[in-house]
């Protein structure tokens, strides 16, 4: 455990494997919420909080639940499971003690249950700090922090998708190509210059 | 007979997942990079779409309506897995090639859209051809990108070198060359539509 792996997974997750831009997780609320820059804060605010609730949750589950009893290969059925629980969990805990933070995140929060990112990100980070079915070294720490990154990856691409985007809404365009078509050539532009990171890490 | 047909062809054209309904687009762009790993990826859907729809379609009379979505995602996932299983058994050099996209079959909107819009009203030999129709439209959507890219990124279809002395354009088997040509592609789609009205 070191600065320059923390520091490493940093780059990596936030530019280099942009969570939207790179790997493709998440793509249906980015092009579809990503019209106004408000409701797109919201919708990355819900999805990275829910992503380091669910990489702490299912990181305990594959080393106290999952590996001790050889039953590895049943991750898939219980991540999905817990992250549709949770996500159900904190809705309810969240209406209960912040009412102003459940208007703010509202109906996006039950939209996550079947975000790829979040699934993807549980399942990236037992693939990337397990190796040969034992954690490695500072593993938790790592998989929490790397959670956290992709959050903050997901919510710099809405940003940046977003502010775009309201300022098309001015622009005169082709029938044709209006809301995905052009959502997913903007995109393509903007995962040109996320390629510009490539080469940050080993 | 005849609206038999119909479940399975709707899938393939007029109601085809990728184009039409636009859902499940996340493995579409990942794994389109090369036709073979469009192919695995769409065999490897339309198996759970088959399994999780017959299944769903047969035990819709046992399940409550309050918890019929995480039942479903719990067939769904049980399908996911054999075909992870079967994957790492049969073809490792595929699963490594299709990485985490694999189990994310799972949270694919198209699964769970069709179990939940269909298997769930229609009986055994419908649901199982919508399931079917629908994988079908699904794995030649991904065929006709990941042609595209790989014809364009690396000047290959298959593996097999189609003009000579082609300078492939490498951008085409990156990310962002995924995300160009589905926009490009929808755009075209709703040119098509936009002259038929």
């Amino acid at each position: 455990m070191s600065i320059q792996e923390f520091l490493s997974i940093f780059i990596s997750s936030v530019f280099i494997y942009n969570v939207i831009l790179s790997r493709f997780l998440g793509l249906c609320p980015f092009v579809a919420i990503s019209k106004n820059t408000k409701q797109a804060l919201a919708m990355s605010g819900a999805v990275t909080f829910v992503i380091i609730a669910s990489s702490i949750v299912t990181w305990l589950i594959y080393q106290f639940l999952l590996l001790p009893f050889n039953l590895a290969y049943l991750r898939t059925l219980s991540f999905v499971l817990v992250i549709a629980t949770l996500v159900q969990l904190i809705e309810m805990v969240i209406r209960k003690t912040s009412p102003a933070l459940y208007r703010a995140f509202g109906i996006y929060l039950t939209l996550i249950t079947t975000n790829c990112a979040v699934l993807g990100a549980a399942v990236l980070n037992v693939d990337m700090f397990f190796s040969n079915g034992k954690a490695v070294a500072g593993s938790f720490y790592y998989s929490v922090f790397q959670g956290a990154c992709m959050g903050l990856g997901y919510t710099l691409a809405m940003l940046l998708m977003s502010g775009i985007r309201e300022r098309l809404e001015l622009c005169n365009v082709s029938k044709a190509v209006k809301d995905f078509p052009l959502a997913f050539i903007i995109a393509s532009v903007l995962s040109l210059s996320f390629m510009g990171f490539s080469g940050f890490s080993r | 007979m005849k609206s038999l047909i119909k479940e399975f062809t709707k899938g393939i054209i007029k109601e085809n997942p990728t184009f039409v309904l636009v859902l499940g687009l996340c493995p579409t762009l990942a794994v389109s990079v090369s036709v073979i790993n469009g192919i695995g990826m769409g065999i490897a859907a339309t198996f759970v779409l088959i399994g999780s729809s017959v299944i769903v379609s047969l035990v819709k009379g046992f399940i409550p309506d309050k918890i019929r979505i995480p039942c479903f995602i719990v067939i769904i996932a049980t399908f996911v897995t054999i075909t992870e299983l079967c994957l790492k058994a049969y073809s490792p050099a595929l699963n490594r090639a299709l990485g985490i996209y694999v189990p994310l079959i799972v949270v694919n909107c198209i699964v769970l859209a069709r179990a939940e819009a269909f298997a769930c009203k229609n009986n055994l030999v419908s649901s199982f051809l919508d399931g079917l129709g629908m994988g079908v439209g699904f794995t030649l959507a991904l065929v006709l990108i990941s042609g595209i890219r790989e014809f364009l990124g690396a000047g290959q279809i298959l593996g097999y070198t189609l003009i000579k002395g082609f300078e492939p354009v490498f951008v085409f088997g990156m990310p962002s060359g995924a995300l160009l040509v589905i926009g490009l592609l929808l755009g075209f789609i709703n040119l098509l539509k936009n002259r038929e009205r």
